[in-house]
């Protein structure tokens, strides 16, 4: 998986869960929390659909690693490559 | 048409799932209904034979309405000059309510009335005109066949209770028509439900949005001049409770994991069965206890407002029902379509707002229930214990509870037991 298929999984899966939002607009350094008010339901079913695309089963422990759009991508790559 | 919430005045027929002749049973859902705020699918209280459909798709009535008869068994088949509905026009503007409004016979959804001799005769339609035009049955003479209620007759018992309205002032609480399935009060008005016709299946986004601005002003405004709210607050550590918690999620898969929040509802749950006055209505000057715990959660919508669906017997689920039951909820508040039952029974709710950082909530009531718990955020706190302090995850939990229905001494060994409750998170 590239960074880019990583990308947009990531902002499809916002896209459904905020459907009000401006993906482009998303600083992808910044904490998602903090720019799209997802509470922690949301971000749940954010990591699920991770999952469920990538095979990926992030531990709770590693969320704060997941917290901006940047974070997912560098935890995904090192972790698909584990797996 | 069920009233949907304290807050409901009147619903649109999207759709019938069900036609004459259909068996039924009760917790089909039959029917889908537009409120204010989301996309109802009507549940049936009923087992039974739908006999007709009284109010067809795409109009809007006012609650109280009857939407359609069921002829439960052993009960005679109508004939058929009695059953067969009319084409309905446009529904006729409601009438300015009448100061007192008289008592309407409580006219259980989705029932026939038995059309036995020592009953009253009434016709189908007489039925409908008798709640649309808010008269009294027992008052009225029947002139139809064997002495019968008709339409008519309801329509000049109505034109009578106009010309002559009682002298007492107009009473901006009195209720209006009770509620058929629920026991929630039907949302008072001093105005009287607003039918304007344009019978748009569905609410375009932008007049939902003010509509349901409008339906929780109307909630809470009432709730504020009803209810004698008393609050209270209480810091709950919430160590043992996360460090369980974390422990679990690292067990479980991702699909699997429990978010804090069903540790809360549970315990709200477990307390509410030491101190039953938290749990039921205020109605018709009187606590009515719960017959069930159905935790209503506040679930506030991305594009503004809230919702406060219930999930149903919170106290004798497990943490992973009660898990699979919220996330199925939130999902579907958010797309818009939730059940009739959801909507209507919750007998207390917990308000969970924490989760945007604040400290503490002290919430409203929401009409007829009698109680709200309400947690704030769980953040480290410096927490004393053993003559020590330490940094520990505290929450603050708080309670708007109705003094009608308790007494500040009952709310705060309710809020001790959600504590001592969730200091064992394994046993929840």
């Amino acid at each position: 998986m590239t960074d880019e298929q990583i990308k947009t999984l990531v902002l499809d899966e916002l896209g459904k869960i905020a459907p009000e939002i401006a993906l482009d607009q998303i600083d992808p350094a910044v904490d998602l929390r903090d720019q799209i008010d997802l509470d922690s339901m949301d971000f749940l079913n954010l990591m699920i659909a991770i999952h469920e695309a990538t095979g990926v089963d992030i531990p709770e422990a590693d969320y704060p690693k997941m917290a901006s759009l940047d974070g997912c991508v560098v935890y995904l790559r090192s972790r698909i490559k584990e797996a | 048409m069920p009233a949907l919430g304290a807050d409901m005045e009147a619903g649109t027929i999207i759709e019938w799932l069900v036609k004459p002749g259909d068996a039924v049973r009760r917790g089909d859902i039959i029917a889908v209904v537009d409120t204010e705020k989301a996309t109802i699918e009507v549940e049936v209280f009923e087992t039974g034979v739908i006999q007709n459909i009284v109010v067809g798709k795409g109009e809007k009535v006012p609650i109280g309405t009857v939407l359609a008869l069921i002829r439960t068994d052993g009960e005679a088949v109508l004939p058929p000059t009695e059953i067969k509905p009319k084409p309905v026009a446009a529904p006729p503007p409601i009438p300015p309510r009448p100061p007192t409004p008289p008592r309407i016979e409580k006219p259980p959804l989705a029932e026939v009335p038995p059309i036995t001799p020592h009953r009253l005769r009434v016709s189908p339609l007489a039925m409908r005109a008798a709640l649309d035009l808010k008269v009294d049955l027992s008052t009225v003479k029947g002139t139809g066949p064997d002495g019968a209620i008709i339409k008519a007759d309801i329509e000049r018992a109505a034109k009578a209770a106009v010309a002559a309205p009682p002298a007492t002032p107009a009473h901006p609480t009195a209720p209006a028509v009770e509620a058929a399935v629920t026991p929630a009060p039907s949302a008072p008005s001093a105005e009287g439900p607003k039918l304007v016709p344009p019978r748009k299946p569905t609410i375009a986004p932008a007049d939902r949005q003010a509509a349901m601005r409008k339906a929780i002003a109307a909630a809470m405004a009432h709730s504020k001049r009803e209810i004698p709210h008393y609050y209270l607050g209480a810091h709950i550590d919430m160590s043992r409770a996360m460090t369980w918690l974390q422990a679990e999620n690292l067990k479980r898969m991702v699909t699997e994991r429990l978010l804090y929040s069903v540790l809360l509802l549970k315990a709200v749950a477990l307390a509410v069965r030491e101190i039953p006055e938290m749990n039921g209505f205020w109605t018709d000057g009187a606590f009515k206890p719960g017959a069930a715990i159905h935790v209503g959660v506040a679930i506030s919508l991305r594009q503004g407002g809230l919702i406060a669906p219930a999930i149903h017997d919170v106290d004798k689920k497990s943490l992973d029902q009660i898990m699979v039951n919220l996330r199925d909820l939130v999902k579907r508040v958010r797309a818009g379509v939730l059940r009739s039952s959801e909507i209507a029974d919750a007998t207390i709710t917990v308000t969970s707002l924490g989760e945007q950082g604040v400290e503490a909530v002290f919430g409203i009531i929401y009409p007829p229930q009698v109680a709200l718990v309400g947690f704030g955020k769980i953040a480290e706190r410096p927490w004393a214990f053993n003559g020590m302090i330490g940094a520990r995850p505290v929450a603050m939990a708080s309670l708007a509870a109705d003094h009608r229905a308790s007494d500040g001494h009952r709310g705060a060994l309710f809020l001790a037991a959600i504590d001592r409750l969730l200091q064992e998170p394994e046993k929840l």
